[in-house]
Parts: C-alpha cells; sequence; structure tokens
C-alpha cells in the first residue's frame, strides 16, 4: 500500500468539505483525512484493471422512455407542504440572509 | 471603426407550455399564492423519485427542430449539484453532455445588411428552481429571504447560442427572432417580463489584431430585449474605456440596473463552481426514434420566416407589411384566418397595422386577445369592396365591432351605413343637384372641369355622405355631356 | 405461542379464526415491552396505531372481506421506508421529528393488504454501516449473543424478526444490508432483483444500487410479501414492467435438475472456515436433492467492493443535499444561509456519513471524476458481464457465502471503516449487477447463525425461493425468555 499522505491532502480535505457543506473541528479533518486516504489507497484496486474500450453502465435494467401523460394531479396544502418547515412566514419557508 | 472587436453569446432559459411540471403532476401555471403547488416530488422531500413529463421532452424537440438544430436520439439526464434554498434536492437535473439538440442556428443580418447564420450551441431539458423573495430593496440589504417553489421544477429548455454575435443590433435581432420562433412553435410563453424566457449575455472585446477571445464578462437581470441592447451597449464601452486604459477585465457576473442603465458587479459569496455532474440514476435514457421526431416536426407550424416570405410573394404584401405582421403571432393568426375568407390581403393588412394596432394599445389589450373574429373581419373588407360601405365608415364600424363585439351587419344597418350605389337612385339626385346649381353646370360645360368637384359634394350632402362617390361622380359627367 | 409463528401459520390460524389479529398484535406489543429494552431493535413503536389497524383487520374479517395474506399480521419497516403521518429518522439527528406527507408505495402496498405496523426499526444511519452501530440514536443487539451486533444496515428489522419482534419486517439492500444482517441473525433475507420493488419513497443511499429487501422467519413467508408488494409502480421510474411470480409456490418446486454455480473468487482465506464448511455441506445437500452444482468463476469479482464505495458514496454524496435545513430535519441557527447549511449539515450527520459523503463529493470533484467515478461505471459493466456470462451458461443460480464472519462484537470494528466495508465483499457484487440474492439461514456455530447467500439471474426470485426453501432447516431460534 502506497502512503496514505500522498493520496489525498488536508488541502484537498479542506475543498472537498467546502463542496460538501460540511465543516469539521482540526482533529476531525485529521482523522476524516487519515481514513479517506486509507480507503482511497484500497480503490486503487481500480486502476489496475484496463478498462479501454469498455461502456459505462448507468442504468442495470434495459429500460428507456419511461414517461408521465402531462396531465395535472393534486398538490400538497400549503400547511403540508410547510409542516416540516424550521421556520415560516405567511406561507413561505423562511432562512437566514442569503449574503 | 473600434479598434476592438465585440464577441457576445446568448444563454436563454424558456419555460414550456407544459401543463405539470417536469417530474411530477403539480400545475405550471402561475399562482401568487407561494407553496401551494407543490407535492413531496417538487419540494425533493426524503424518499422521491422523478418521472419525466412526455410532452416536455416533445417541446423541446420541436424548439430544437424550430431552431434548425439536430436531434439527439440518445437522451440522458445528469445531476448538477450545488446548494441554494431555491433548490429543493441540492442538485437540479438537467442534461451535461448529452443535449437534446445541438448545432442548430437563425440567421440575422449584420451590418452590412447581410445575412448572417448565428449557430446554436445547444438545447437541453432542465428543471426550474424555487423563487426566493428577499425582505429588504436588495438580496445583499435583506435579514432573511422566503422561498417558494410553486415554480421548482418547472420544465425549461436552455438555449445556447455560439458566440457569433459581434454586436448590440444583431444580439437584439438574435433574441426578437428567436422569441418569435419559440412562440410560433407554441414551445414557450416567452414572456420576458413574466421570467418565462430568460436572457443572459456574455460578452468580451478584444484588440482587432488578437486572434483569441477577450475576458468573458456575464451580464443577467435582462427583463426585455431593450435591456439586452442597452446593457450590450453599456458594457462594450465599459470594457472598451477600462483596455484603453490599460486596465484588466475582470471575468464576473454583472448585473444590469435598468434605473441607472449600468451593469454592476454582483455580490456573491465565494463558492467554488465544482458541479460534479453524474448521470441521474432515477431516470431511465429517452430514446427518440425517427418516426417519434418525424412527427414532431410535422406538428410544427409555419414559422416566421417561411410566414414572411409567404406573405410578400404569395400574397403581395411589401416587405414591410409582411414583417410587421408577423411580428405578433396573434395578428398573424388573425392574418390567415381573415385570408383564408377574403382577397382583400393589402386592406386587411393595413387594418391590423393601423387602426386594430391602435385600438389594442388604446385598450392596453394583450394581442393574445384580440375581439375580432376573422369571419367579420372578412365581411367587412367584402363590403367595402363590393362597395356596400365606404371607407371612413368602416372605420367606425371596425371600432364598434372591437368594443362592443357586435356584428358588423348589425352595426352598419344600425348607423345607416349602407353605401347607396343605386343608379335610378343617384341618377335622380344627380339631375335635381345640376338643376339647382346652373352656374356650376354650365362652368364645367364650359371646360372649367374643377366644378365637378362642387357638384358631387352637393349631391354627397343631398345623401347625407351615403351616395358612392364613385358613381356619383361617373353620373355627374355624364348628365353634362 | 403466537409471536412463534410465521406469517404463513398466522395467516391459516386467522383464517380459521383461531386467534384475532388483536391477540396476536397485543402480543407482540407485550414481547417488545419486555424484551426492546436489551434487544433495541425498534426506533419507535406505535402501539395505538398497530391496535387500532389490528380491530379494523378483525372486524373485516368478521365481515369475510379479508384484504391479503397480510391482513392482521403485525410487521415493522426499516425507519427508512416513509409512513404518512408517522416519524421516519433515517436514524440520523438531520430527520428528527421529521414527518412524511405521504406513504411509500411498499408501505401503502401492504397497508391497503390490511398489514399491521408495530413500529419502525433502528438501521445505520440514512443505511451507511454493517453493524447499526451508526445509528444517531441506539444500539441494536444481536437477539443471539447481546454483546454482538445484528449486522446493518437493517439491523434493527432482521433482529426484530429474529427476536420476534415483528412476524415479518422490510429493510433496504444496497451493498448487503439485508443480507448481511439476515446472516448474523438467522433470518431469511430478501434482497430482489433492481426495479422489483418500488423504491418511491424509500429514502435513497445510492439509488442505482437500493433496493427493498424482506427479512422474514421462513422462505415462504418472504415470498407471501413479496407477492404483495413487487410490480410495476408509475411513480419509480426504474421499477420494471413484468408481472411478479407466484412465488409462494416457487417455494414447493423442487430442485432437480436444477444448476447451481459456485464461484470460488467468494471463497478466499479472509472467508471463516466454518461458514466455508456450511457452504460444502449445502452443496452436498442439493446435489443430494438433484440439483447440479459446479465451480465457476467470475473473474471481476475483487473490484466490486471499490467500485461499489466509489458509486454508493458517490450518488450519497448527490442524495444526501437536499438535507440543507430549509425545507424540513434540522436547522442549525447561524448568521446567513451558506453557514446555515454547513451548520446544518454539520451538526445533523454522524461521522460515518460526513465521510462517505466527503468519499463521494471527491470522487465525483472536476479532476477525480474518470479516475474514480467513471471507471467504475466501466467496471460495473465488466462485473454485469461476468454474471449474465454465468445465467447465459445455463446456470439457474449461485450459492456464496454472505460475509467473511459471523457476527462480531460491538464495537470491534467502529473505528476502522475500511474493515467494516470489507464486510460486504460477497454481497455488493448483486448490487452492483442488479440481482436478486436470497440468505437462507442454515446453522448455528458456537452459538451465532450462519446464513448462505443465493445469487439468481434477473427476475429469477422464483428459482431462488425453490433452492432457498430446499436448504431451509428448522428456525434457528435465539435464547430469550418467553413472554407470556
Amino acid at each position: 500500500m502506497s502512503d496514505n499522505k500522498t493520496i489525498i491532502s488536508a488541502e484537498d480535505v479542506d475543498y472537498v468539505a467546502k463542496l460538501a457543506h460540511l465543516q469539521f473541528t482540526s482533529q476531525e479533518a485529521a482523522d476524516c483525512t487519515a481514513k479517506l486516504a486509507s480507503i482511497l489507497n484500497y480503490m486503487q484496486e481500480l486502476q489496475k484493471i484496463d478498462v479501454t474500450d469498455v461502456p459505462i453502465t448507468t442504468h442495470v435494467l434495459p429500460l428507456q422512455n419511461v414517461f408521465r401523460e402531462d396531465e395535472t394531479g393534486s398538490c400538497l396544502s400549503r400547511e403540508a407542504a410547510l409542516a416540516n418547515a424550521p421556520e415560516q412566514w405567511e406561507g413561505y419557508f423562511k432562512v437566514p440572509r442569503i449574503i | 471603426m473600434s479598434q476592438y472587436i465585440t464577441t457576445i453569446g446568448l444563454e436563454f432559459h424558456a419555460e414550456l407550455k407544459t401543463k405539470t411540471k417536469i417530474f411530477c403532476s403539480c400545475p405550471t401555471k402561475f399562482s401568487d399564492q407561494p407553496n401551494t403547488q407543490t407535492c413531496p416530488v417538487c419540494l425533493g422531500l426524503p424518499g422521491v423519485l422523478p418521472v419525466l413529463n412526455k410532452h416536455a421532452v416533445e417541446l423541446a424537440v420541436k424548439a430544437g427542430l424550430a431552431l434548425n438544430c439536430q436531434i439527439s436520439p440518445l437522451n440522458k439526464f445528469d445531476r448538477k449539484n450545488y446548494f441554494y434554498p431555491d433548490l429543493p434536492k441540492g442538485y437540479q437535473v438537467t442534461q451535461y453532455p448529452l443535449p437534446v439538440c445541438q448545432k442548430g442556428y437563425i440567421t440575422v443580418q449584420d451590418a452590412a445588411g447581410q445575412d448572417k447564420k448565428v449557430r446554436i450551441n445547444r438545447i437541453h431539458l432542465e428543471e426550474d428552481a424555487g423563487k426566493l423573495v428577499h425582505s429588504g430593496d436588495s438580496i445583499a440589504d435583506s435579514d432573511y429571504s422566503l422561498a417558494d417553489y410553486n415554480r421548482a421544477a418547472v420544465p425549461l429548455i436552455e438555449i445556447v447560442s455560439e458566440p457569433d454575435m459581434s454586436s448590440a443590433e444583431e444580439a437584439r435581432e438574435f433574441g426578437e427572432k428567436l422569441r418569435l420562433i419559440l412562440a410560433y412553435a407554441q414551445v414557450s410563453d416567452v414572456k420576458m417580463e413574466q421570467g418565462s424566457l430568460r436572457c443572459d449575455v456574455n460578452i468580451s472585446l478584444r484588440p482587432r489584431e488578437q486572434q483569441e477571445f477577450g475576458v468573458k464578462v456575464e451580464i443577467k437581470n435582462l427583463n426585455s430585449f431593450k435591456a439586452v441592447y442597452r446593457a450590450i451597449q453599456y458594457e462594450e464601452q465599459r470594457q472598451r474605456e477600462m483596455l484603453d486604459q490599460g486596465a484588466t477585465i475582470v471575468q464576473e457576473t454583472r448585473l444590469w440596473d435598468e434605473a441607472s442603465g449600468t451593469t454592476k458587479a454582483m455580490r456573491s459569496k465565494e463558492n467554488a463552481h465544482d458541479y460534479r455532474y453524474f448521470p441521474e440514476p432515477d431516470l431511465p435514457p429517452v430514446i427518440l426514434s425517427p418516426e417519434w421526431i418525424a412527427d414532431i416536426a410535422a406538428s410544427l407550424p409555419e414559422l416566421p420566416d417561411a410566414k414572411t416570405a409567404r406573405l410578400q410573394k404569395d400574397l403581395g404584401l411589401s416587405a414591410y407589411d409582411s414583417r410587421q405582421i408577423v411580428a405578433s403571432p396573434a395578428i398573424a393568426c388573425l392574418f390567415d384566418q381573415t385570408a383564408a375568407l377574403t382577397k382583400e390581403y393589402k386592406t386587411l393588412a393595413n387594418w391590423l397595422l393601423g387602426d386594430i394596432s391602435r385600438l389594442l394599445n388604446n385598450a392596453e389589450q394583450e394581442y393574445e386577445h384580440i375581439p375580432l373574429a376573422a369571419e367579420d373581419l372578412a365581411y367587412l373588407l367584402e363590403q367595402v369592396k363590393s362597395g356596400a360601405v365606404n371607407n371612413n365608415s368602416a372605420k367606425v364600424v371596425l371600432e364598434e365591432m372591437f368594443i362592443s363585439g357586435q356584428k358588423p351587419a348589425d352595426i352598419i344597418a344600425a348607423h345607416g351605413f349602407a353605401q347607396i350605389s343605386d343608379a335610378s337612385f343617384l341618377t335622380e339626385a344627380v339631375a335635381a343637384v345640376i338643376a339647382a346649381n346652373p352656374q356650376p353646370a354650365a362652368d364645367y360645360r364650359a371646360g372649367k372641369k374643377q366644378a365637378l368637384g362642387f357638384l358631387v359634394g352637393q349631391v354627397m350632402k343631398q345623401t347625407k355622405g351615403q351616395a358612392n362617390p364613385a358613381m356619383v361622380r361617373d353620373l355627374l359627367a355624364k348628365s353634362l355631356e | 405461542m403466537i409471536t412463534d409463528m410465521t406469517l404463513g401459520e398466522l395467516e391459516r390460524a386467522l383464517d380459521a379464526k383461531e386467534l384475532s389479529s388483536m391477540e396476536a398484535t397485543e402480543a407482540y406489543l407485550r414481547r417488545i415491552k419486555v424484551l426492546e429494552p436489551e434487544i433495541g431493535a425498534y426506533i419507535s413503536v406505535d402501539e395505538e396505531n398497530a391496535l387500532a389497524q389490528a380491530a379494523a383487520s378483525d372486524s373485516r374479517r368478521a365481515k369475510g372481506e379479508k384484504l391479503s395474506s397480510l391482513d392482521g399480521i403485525p410487521l415493522s419497516l426499516k425507519d427508512i421506508i416513509c409512513t404518512q403521518g408517522i416519524a421516519t429518522t433515517c436514524a440520523s439527528r438531520i430527520l428528527v421529528n421529521y414527518i412524511p406527507p405521504y406513504d411509500a408505495t411498499c408501505w401503502r402496498k401492504l397497508k391497503q393488504g390490511g398489514g399491521v405496523l408495530l413500529g419502525k426499526c433502528n438501521m445505520d444511519e440514512f443505511a451507511m454501516g454493517s453493524s447499526t452501530e451508526s445509528s444517531a440514536f441506539k444500539l441494536t443487539r444481536n437477539p443471539f449473543d447481546l454483546s454482538k451486533v445484528p449486522g446493518g444496515s437493517s439491523g434493527g428489522s432482521a433482529a426484530a424478526v429474529a427476536a420476534d419482534l415483528a412476524c415479518y419486517s422490510l429493510g433496504t439492500d444496497t451493498g448487503g444490508s439485508v443480507r448481511q444482517p439476515a446472516h448474523f441473525c438467522g433470518v431469511v433475507g430478501l434482497k430482489p432483483t433492481y426495479g422489483r420493488i418500488s423504491r418511491f419513497g424509500v429514502i435513497p443511499y445510492a439509488s442505482s444500487l437500493d433496493q427493498v429487501g424482506i427479512l422474514a422467519k421462513c422462505c415462504e413467508d418472504a415470498a407471501i410479501v413479496l407477492e404483495r408488494i413487487a410490480g410495476k409502480d408509475p411513480m419509480d421510474s426504474t421499477s420494471f414492467d413484468t408481472p411478479p411470480d407466484a412465488y409462494r409456490q416457487a417455494c414447493k418446486r423442487p430442485v432437480k435438475g436444477l444448476k447451481i454455480g459456485v464461484p470460488q473468487e467468494f471463497l478466499g482465506d479472509a472467508i471463516d472456515p466454518a461458514i466455508k464448511e456450511q457452504l460444502n455441506q449445502a452443496v452436498a445437500q442439493l446435489k443430494q436433492a438433484g440439483a447440479t452444482v459446479e465451480d465457476v468463476s467470475l473473474p471481476h469479482t475483487q473490484y466490486a467492493l471499490p467500485a461499489y464505495y466509489v458509486l454508493a458514496c458517490s450518488e450519497a454524496s448527490s442524495n444526501l443535499a437536499r438535507y440543507d435545513g430549509v425545507r424540513y430535519g434540522l436547522r442549525a441557527e447561524a448568521e446567513n444561509v451558506q453557514d446555515m447549511f454547513v451548520a446544518s449539515r454539520s451538526q445533523g450527520f454522524g461521522m460515518e456519513v460526513k465521510r462517505r459523503i466527503m468519499l463521494g463529493t471527491y470522487a465525483l470533484s472536476s479532476g477525480y471524476y474518470d479516475a474514480y467515478y467513471n471507471k467504475t461505471l466501466q467496471v460495473r459493466t465488466l462485473i454485469k458481464r461476468d454474471y449474465d456470462q454465468i445465467f447465459a451458461d445455463g446456470f439457474h443460480c449461485l450459492l456464496t457465502p454472505v460475509a467473511p464472519t459471523q457476527a462480531f462484537a460491538i464495537g470491534a470494528n467502529i473505528d476502522d471503516p475500511l474493515t467494516m466495508y470489507m464486510q460486504d465483499v460477497c454481497t455488493v457484487p448483486v448490487n452492483l449487477a442488479g440481482l436478486p440474492a436470497l440468505v437462507v439461514p442454515v446453522a448455528l456455530h458456537q452459538g451465532l447463525p450462519i446464513g448462505l447467500q443465493l445469487i439468481g439471474a434477473p427476475f429469477g426470485e422464483s428459482e431462488l425461493f425453490a433452492i432457498g426453501s430446499a436448504l431451509e432447516t428448522n428456525r434457528l431460534k435465539p435464547n430469550l425468555p418467553a413472554v407470556q
């Protein structure tokens, strides 16, 4: 197994955490970096295999053209739509300032 | 000539004219009551799955065909991942590597008046986000924001042009033509002021001798093609001045401010743009067979360029009138319906572009709702042609038809507008006028031809203006020979 | 004892009026009251609702209006399956108090068939785990040995069925989450073909791998439940339009003439010899019953586990993006919306969930997509081709271990994700290939159950039931106190 430190850096973890909208304490981040590195090293197994010209599989079933007709159905009542809202105001979901 | 070359590309988002959303059966129609047109699927509740609206696919294909695109036989959907409070699932379902339509074009006129093909790179299907309402005057001054998901998952097509335009004029023409084509194809409502058609501009300047493109600036918040035109002109000037001073253009998004007529850099929290597109596992692929595409093509109505050409060539209208008529799908529709019933094309065009347009403007009425039936218009045109009603009376009749919705025959009868073309009645009236005006009659006979006008006027006066003036002139001339 | 009875036995007793649904439901609720504090199978138990559903079932039966074989029979659901009006948490703090306004299709079908819901079962948070230890709420213990894990992620469901705290349970299986706990807890576990049961209303972990599964006391019970909930659902574009078979009948079909393969790649050094021994005994038993058993090879098996984790985590990173504190679930206080997103997610998700989101986000991020995600989709093709070839060669099913080990001790692997992931080595290829698989308990070894896995061709659940029934022995029972 190659050196865990080389495969993913603390900066990488920081960048990915930003993308994922997650925050870690410095201790958590260090632990996360070490564990991700060991998992990613294991995943290097995949680099051993030659997949030239192998098509990708995104769906295992031979399904295609699954549609619904353009016909209206029932909506949730506004009360039901907002029932789980952490905060609401006059029929809207309320969120803190954007900027 | 400016020492810079301007390069412009446009991106459009058009809401498709479906009854329901792209992945659920909630209605798409506008509601001013927030969060009343949602269900677990478009709210992105845990566990829900999308099911594709077939009609949305067909409308996207229709748009592509109308814009001269190639249609991809194999279609897949992808997820575009980013966080924003208007985005219920934390990703938008869109098409990334395989858009439904590619390689189209619209023809515009360049500065020299020559035809120029502006290429369309791609059209893809995607879902709209919800709407955010901010508590303050702007997003930056707000203490909180409010989310309404009525619009979430309304089907959209995104249309991306190539950077083939080099002036505000070309961009405006491209935009207006695109809007018209989508309207004719009945793909979208294309109302920019209501947001069913949105346009963003990408613009860069480069010195004439430079090969590669300059730094691109994106302009958003454009609510009309007039705004597109003004924003491009403003931005061209801003960038030109910066380049002249040796300053560097920053790649950024700027917002058009209608009131000040300027663009302003958009304030936003810095976020990495790494959308992590990947194939949407919840939606199987869509295969568009040649037969299906042909069926959709067959459903396309006559498009603006073809219609303009036909009005000119086949119906003999002027190029200007043809373009004016085609510029409004509602006017063009009424024109075609009426033209099927009467051959008075020129008068019809004059009425539609003159009186009827004026009446619509005065009434502040939408062109979609012209309160005139083709058969009534055709009837009135035929009455004028046969001489049963004179032109001036016809305009009064038209106005009353427009306002009251009454049948033209009823209005003509009520006003007694029917024109007198009865030869024996008019012969008597002419004889009476000659008898009562011996001097002008003698003058005419003596060669003062202008005396005839006075005598015609007298006959018209006697008949309260209803006499057919052409017949009166003929009868007078004959009687005085 | 009522709670001892299989679904089939309970149905016959209810039909014969020897028993009412009310009596059965009360018996289960009494047993839950006594044993649940030790086992910890449930996140929530809804006595009132269960009793009302039981009463309604009894009055239907009195009028001769039985809705289905499942009418009046008490069940439980993994807390990942949405239940209208009943909290559904995915064992996560981020969904604490979340009450869905709609029913998952699989639950709706059970409800319309008269099913009596006892409660919602514990699980690994968002189904990410193989021991149920990542639940934000509680620990579930293996009914055969309370110091051991029940497996996961559907550990609560497996423990509930093993300890007779529900007659059957629905779980979900993304990489073995129904089968491995079935093996650990000595119950039958079915992971049907991808698309066989609607996923609508089942909170996704990895959409292209997830499938609803059934945990039951015997093969016939699983067959009865599958008959009820299988089928195309207009709300799930990936559900398949193949009519369900008569699975209950299939349990009685002979195995004579069936061809069974034993893939050698599944019998590596990591597999506990006791499990291999059981597999060999099963081979002998099937041969004796007239089946042909041959060694086969699935050459790409070694790539399945890394491919699975890339794919599952990638999809999960996107599936779990909706938990942002805006519309439902936990919201942390913050100055602005971006900080609110980050704080809510950081407080709401547990470490294992965060780790998998990180892994998936990384695999999809620019610069790594081709090396990880796209490559995985290509490897998936190769794995699927391995199986296609086997079934094209006339094999009806494959016989394999379920996991390398028997149930392990609570806490043993908790700080070592990679060792925990290795638990799934025998189960994930099935999800990558979208195949059905059935786990049947075959023996107790050192007081803990061993199950074996049968892998079928797409929509070949009937063959699995036939062979599974042939392997099935007397039910394995944990040593728990009787509750009167």
